[in-house]
């Protein structure tokens, strides 16, 4: 019988966590920021997936996973078109060398 | 996903850690959120993920990279983070050991849950089933929004 203890999803939802923050924190690349919350996101719904298992008959637990994947989908529609306004007008995707132009 | 340098590189390495998210669900007796995660993510958004690499980037360059900056201190800050949630956690160990449901005996959970998930979606959670339509609908016509090109006139 497959019982997975909750305390192993939990440490593989903080590994993946930390990991998203450390995307987050030291790439450069937007795409790469944003795969980085696409990996915040994931721990979040499988921390949300590992607590329903003790509520079967609610399915909280799912049912909000299943909003946060909405949610990513959207976040992740927006956030693509806002990085290829930046690319079509800053010629470049790098974070640090996005800025104001100069009028010349 | 986070080590490497290539942004292709990262964004596979994203997509086997999907996979293997979704493998773990299974795990976790939620067939549904497994197969959405499969549905939305490797195929909806890592495809758009894919999508804005291969037009954010001047294709006939070298190798799409981003660089790392601040690496020590990102890698300090993220380290520490996860060993305080492992302390929480596993300090929490006694708090965290629940009864498992109606599993211990050995038998499978062989009922689906896309039923009960269904029934919950248009009764219990009405309100924020509705709020996401919305919000899907707002970020459609955003994105749509934003990408059109401005006209010069």
């Amino acid at each position: 019988m497959i019982d997975i203890p909750l305390t192993h999803i939990l440490i593989l939802g903080a590994i993946l966590f930390s990991l998203g923050i450390l995307a987050v924190i030291t790439k450069r690349h937007a795409i790469v920021v944003l795969m980085g919350i696409e990996l915040i996101f994931n721990a979040a719904t499988l921390n949300l997936v590992a607590f329903n298992r003790y509520q079967p008959d609610i399915m909280g637990g799912q049912v909000f996973t299943l909003f946060v994947m909405v949610i990513a989908a959207a976040e992740t529609a927006v956030a693509l078109a806002l990085v290829l306004k930046v690319y079509q007008y800053f010629k470049t995707v790098n974070l640090d060398q996005v800025r104001q132009p100069s009028e010349d | 996903m986070v080590y490497t340098r290539n942004v292709l590189y990262a964004a596979f390495g994203l997509l086997v850690t999907l996979l293997a998210l979704a493998a773990i669900f299974v795990l976790l007796f939620a067939d549904f959120v497994a197969l959405t995660q499969l549905m939305v993510y490797v195929g909806g958004v890592l495809v758009l993920i894919l999508f804005g690499i291969m037009l954010s980037n001047r294709v006939a360059d070298q190798a799409i990279q981003s660089e790392s900056v601040n690496f020590f201190s990102g890698s300090l800050a993220a380290g520490m983070l996860f060993s305080w949630l492992l302390y929480f956690i596993l300090t929490a160990e006694d708090v965290l050991k629940l009864p498992a449901p109606e599993l211990a005996n050995g038998s499978v959970a062989a009922k689906s849950s896309i039923t009960a998930i269904g029934i919950r979606l248009i009764t219990n959670f009405a309100l924020p089933f509705e709020v996401t339509s919305f919000i899907l609908l707002i970020a459609l016509m955003g994105a749509a929004y934003i990408s059109t090109p401005e006209k010069h006139d």
